[in-house]
């Protein structure tokens, strides 16, 4: 047998592929390096001095556009002290305290720290922010907004308060998690003004995608949490609603609506055939009904100019006979008087249910839990006395509930899926 | 999630009107809290009707802020204002409706003993004022802020009580009636609900006027 020096083809072949690897796995640990090494920015030692009273203004005004106090005020405590919990898949985050207490607060944050922290999402000591706090909308806030909401952060009274924890799973809990997220999804990027739009739709583009972090509900993620679908629905954690695509005609599209429409929908909590629910009910609650007519109606221009998407609607298959007997029994009894014998709703009171988009959408979830919940419209200036629909859920039982919302879905020409009482009991 | 009609329909169906009033409104209140306020004596839930309107403001508060809990209540009043929160308080306030008759649970001699000077007297030796001295002397309450205790199921009554003794329900501080519950033992409060959910309602049901006399015990809710 011939003797040789020679190296196999194979063999060269596996060490071109290990150098490659190793080069590869170098690259990875330098980025996810460079991710977690960012100083710290310098604590003040005197209290923030006090902004002039136009900043502050403006401020209150973007932290209503932002909806800060949702998150980072729990119910019944005081507003932006934080603690309210968020659930997520990966475990539960707690909102900080935004008031301007030095120990407990944002009382020691320089303006250029709160700026990073909105932009970059990297804490004032440097750690990484878990991106639940959205700042891959945040990341496109001008500087000037990030600094006047910083003055009327710091004009809020002072309020002692720890920040709780986090109770995330590991290893979504450790620094490198979040630096694997940010290496996957998220650069920092100022909003760029599409040259080719007018500057109403740059407006509604800078507070849709920015401040107003619509996608923080209304675009899924995926198995990672990162982005997946531009906007085009996602699923809430606990209570599971749906935010509807706000690119379907067939969920909450609003391409052909009149701009008026959609901004009554968010001034008022109603407008013609359509009233918001659930988690919208808060947003509008919160935030969108304190906007400027001119603010609301710029969002409301650059959602009808969204890319139109279509959802595959499944095959129609009608429900099963007793089921649907059940449903309009249970319709008669308790629903009829209020939204009428052909869902066609009463004018300025209850919203029809033939038609209705979030009666029918793909998925069932939204209708199962409005019958689940009830609830009422938002109190606005335009609607201080709203009406309200009775929460079921300890009335009718799984079957029951399957069947009316099944009988809501098949009816006066409504045409979506059955649902099953397996699908209610899950959403209980 | 919106609600939105698209109004795609051929037929167009014929108009249907509701009245444009708070009963109408109320609509999602009362499946529960019975017709026009008035629960029925079997179950949980409390009668509304009638009571303090200060009472009742302070209790929508209280669900909306936590300090008492019930997801369902909460999920109600999330995103409504205190001025409609005002108006559905003097809504209810102001139905004046017969009661339904008492419950009749066994009440034991002891048990009546026990509860009926508790009622009348209270317990000076544990600092207990007599329920009447702030609930009225007819039990039906004091305007503008403290609620009547009659007509009420007995599980509801436990509910309260128990509540704040294991600091589930909590009313402004000084949380008078948090004191007083967690001055009570178990067989007292068993002893109060039975024979508070007992009793007749008298001829007359409405809660007796704010008295000009200080309460017994310093009363956060007394002053909405």
């Amino acid at each position: 047998m011939a003797h040789t020096n020679q190296v196999s083809p194979v063999r060269r072949l596996l060490s071109v592929a290990a150098a490659a690897a190793l080069v590869a796995g170098l690259a990875l640990v330098f980025v996810l390096w460079q991710q977690l090494s960012v100083p710290a920015l310098p604590a003040l030692n005197s209290p923030q001095p006090v902004a002039n009273s136009a900043l502050v203004e403006r401020g209150a005004y973007l932290a209503l556009a932002g909806n800060c106090a949702g998150c980072h005020s729990a119910r019944g405590g005081q507003p932006y002290a934080g603690g309210r919990a968020i659930p997520t898949p990966f475990g539960t985050v707690f909102a900080s305290n935004l008031t301007p207490d030095a120990e407990t607060g944002l009382g020691r944050w320089s303006a250029e720290a709160f700026w990073r922290a909105m932009h970059h999402g990297q804490s004032r000591d440097g750690r990484l922010l878990v991106p639940v706090f959205p700042y891959d909308s945040y990341t496109q806030v001008s500087r000037a907004d990030s600094d006047a909401l910083y003055a009327y952060l710091g004009s809020l009274p002072a309020v002692a308060q720890t920040n709780r924890p986090h109770a995330l799973r590991w290893p979504y809990n450790t620094q490198f998690a979040l630096a694997t997220w940010r290496m996957l999804y998220f650069e920092p990027q100022a909003f760029a003004p599409d040259a080719t739009q007018n500057a109403e739709w740059n407006r509604g583009a800078y507070l849709v995608r920015g401040l107003g972090h619509c996608a923080a509900c209304h675009s899924a993620r995926d198995a990672l949490g990162g982005p997946a679908g531009d906007l085009a629905g996602g699923r809430l954690p606990e209570p599971a609603w749906l935010a509807p695509s706000l690119r379907a005609e067939s969920e909450a599209g609003v391409q052909h609506w009149d701009i008026a429409r959609t901004v009554e929908l968010l001034q008022r909590g109603t407008t013609t055939g359509a009233s918001v629910m659930g988690p919208m009910a808060e947003v509008v609650f919160e935030s969108t009904q304190h906007l400027n007519t001119a603010d609301l109606r710029a969002m409301a221009l650059y959602l009808q100019a969204l890319a139109p998407q279509s959802v595959q609607q499944p095959e129609f298959e009608p429900a099963r006979g007793d089921q649907l007997a059940l449903g309009e029994k249970v319709y008669e009894q308790n629903c009829v008087d209020c939204h009428g014998a052909q869902g066609q709703g009463a004018t300025g009171a209850y919203p029809a249910l033939a038609g209705n988009r979030a009666v029918t959408q793909a998925q069932s979830a939204n209708p199962v839990l409005a019958v689940l919940a009830g609830g009422f419209a938002p109190a606005t200036a335009g609607n201080p006395q709203p009406y309200g629909m009775p929460p079921y859920r300890t009335l009718l039982t799984d079957a029951e509930i399957a069947a009316v919302v099944t009988h809501l879905r098949q009816s006066w020409g409504n045409r979506a899926s059955a649902v099953r009482p397996h699908d209610v009991q899950r959403l209980r | 999630m919106w609600l939105s009609a698209t109004g795609a329909h051929a037929a167009e169906p014929s108009a249907h009107t509701v009245p444009n009033n708070l009963a109408q409104r109320m609509m999602a209140c009362t499946l529960c809290h019975g017709s026009e306020g008035r629960a029925t004596a079997s179950g949980y839930f409390p009668r509304i009707a009638g009571k303090p309107a200060g009472y009742l403001y302070n209790q929508l508060t209280h669900f909306r802020d936590g300090r008492r809990q019930n997801p369902g209540m909460a999920n109600l009043l999330d995103h409504l204002s205190d001025a409609y929160l005002r108006d559905i308080a003097e809504h209810f306030a102001a139905i004046d409706l017969p009661y339904p008759p008492p419950q009749t649970p066994r009440v034991s001699p002891e048990m009546h003993a026990r509860a009926e000077a508790l009622v009348r007297q209270g317990d000076p030796a544990r600092k207990l004022p007599a329920c009447v001295a702030c609930h009225g002397e007819r039990l039906t309450g004091m305007n503008p802020a403290v609620p009547g205790l009659l007509g009420m199921p007995r599980d509801y009554l436990i509910g309260q009580l128990g509540g704040w003794q294991t600091g589930l329900r909590h009313a402004h501080a000084p949380d008078c009636m948090g004191q007083v519950a967690k001055a009570l033992s178990a067989e007292d409060v068993g002893a109060l609900a039975t024979w508070l959910s007992a009793q007749a309602l008298p001829a007359n049901t409405r809660p007796a006027p704010s008295s000009a006399n200080p309460l017994p015990l310093r009363c956060g809710s007394a002053v909405p």
